[in-house]
């Protein structure tokens, strides 16, 4: 393995893109055998499928920007916690089924703007993802959205858990349309996307949503950040050993 | 899980490409029609079988009763003359 230290901007920045579809594409993963009801967890798998393809061909493209042995499977299977740049939104537990569906939410939002933004990336291979990518990401979008207005203006418990699950996922909404050095420093290249941009538009959409499930939106919420750069919670350690375990047990391991 | 908290059964039909019929493919639970539409999205066409999806609940869908097949079905048995069978099809003509 190539040391992680020294990933250029633009490897770094592929691969925020594609830890967060990868980590989040893992824990949607976990309700398989587990949803609710057939039809959701059959949808569910179907989400974090999506989710994992899109991280593949991310990965593929980083590893090409590594060079040498660097691979998709050896990125998303043998670097460490340190080494991911998913945002910490993506790391949270699944909780129960309302926590699932706000995480879900708050990040489909975000994906959605992102990756339409990423339509307009002068990096042509970045631009080709998002292009595949976005079909999947609307239904994630509007999949989510509905179970938020259903859950959220549905039954008093259903209520109660939704708003729950936002008041302790809204302090990881920041993160994700907050830009650091490298978003400001791609998105004036021309190759990343305009965080300051998305902001709005993912704000009003979600307090659109959010107000048709009569959900509260917490004000004056300290924001969480760090997962972009590398500092994650101690959650991201326990999905790695599950997700890396059979490469880690059996090294070189394939289908 | 309580009945009365079941979601109700909905049958599902999908047309697998233009020009051709909605077919039953079969059924599921959802809370309203909109979820009916998403969940055969997901269950019934994650491999590419449809363009077009049909949902209607299946409490409105009337059944013929079996004790009735002698009397609905069997006169129809031997009337041969009431099939195309005596013309030859061309190929070009499908899904006859």
């Amino acid at each position: 393995m190539q040391s992680y230290t020294k990933y250029s901007p633009e490897l770094e920045y592929v691969l925020r893109i594609a830890d967060n579809s990868l980590i989040m594409g893992h824990r949607v993963s976990e309700w398989c055998g587990h949803g609710p009801v057939l039809e959701q967890d059959i949808a569910l798998t179907n989400i974090a499928l999506d989710l994992l393809g899109q991280s593949r061909m991310y990965l593929q493209y980083a590893a090409e920007l590594m060079g040498g042995e660097e691979t998709e499977d050896s990125l998303a299977f043998l670097r460490d916690a340190m080494q991911f740049r998913n945002c910490l939104l993506v790391e949270r537990p699944n909780g129960d089924f309302a926590h699932t569906m706000v995480r879900s939410f708050l990040f489909d939002s975000f994906h959605y703007f992102f990756t339409k933004e990423l339509l307009n990336s002068s990096d042509k291979r970045l631009k080709d993802i998002a292009e595949k990518s976005l079909k999947e990401i609307t239904y994630h979008r509007k999949f989510s959205a509905e179970w938020t207005i259903r859950l959220g203006d549905g039954t008093e418990e259903s209520h109660n858990r939704m708003q729950n699950a936002v008041d302790e996922l809204w302090p990881y909404k920041g993160e994700l349309t907050h830009p650091d050095s490298l978003d400001k420093k791609m998105a004036k290249k021309g190759v990343g996307v305009d965080l300051k941009k998305i902001e709005p538009m993912v704000g009003e959409f979600v307090g659109q949503i959010m107000d048709r499930a009569g959900l509260k939106t917490p004000q004056d919420v300290y924001m969480h950040r760090g997962g972009k750069e590398g500092t994650h919670s101690e959650h991201l350690g326990f999905i790695l050993a599950e997700m890396q375990f059979m490469q880690r047990a059996y090294p070189g391991q394939k289908w | 899980m309580d009945k009365e908290k079941d979601w109700p059964l909905w049958e599902i039909f999908i047309r697998s490409r233009a020009g051709l019929n909605h077919k039953h493919v079969g059924s599921l639970h959802a809370a309203d029609a909109d979820m009916a539409i998403e969940n055969a999205r997901d269950v019934y066409t994650r491999r590419n079988e449809g363009i077009s999806i049909w949902v209607v609940e299946s409490k409105h869908i009337t059944a013929s009763n079996p004790e009735d097949s002698e009397s609905l079905f069997e006169p129809a048995d031997n009337k041969i003359y009431r099939h195309p069978t005596f013309y030859n099809l061309p190929d070009e003509v499908k899904h006859m």
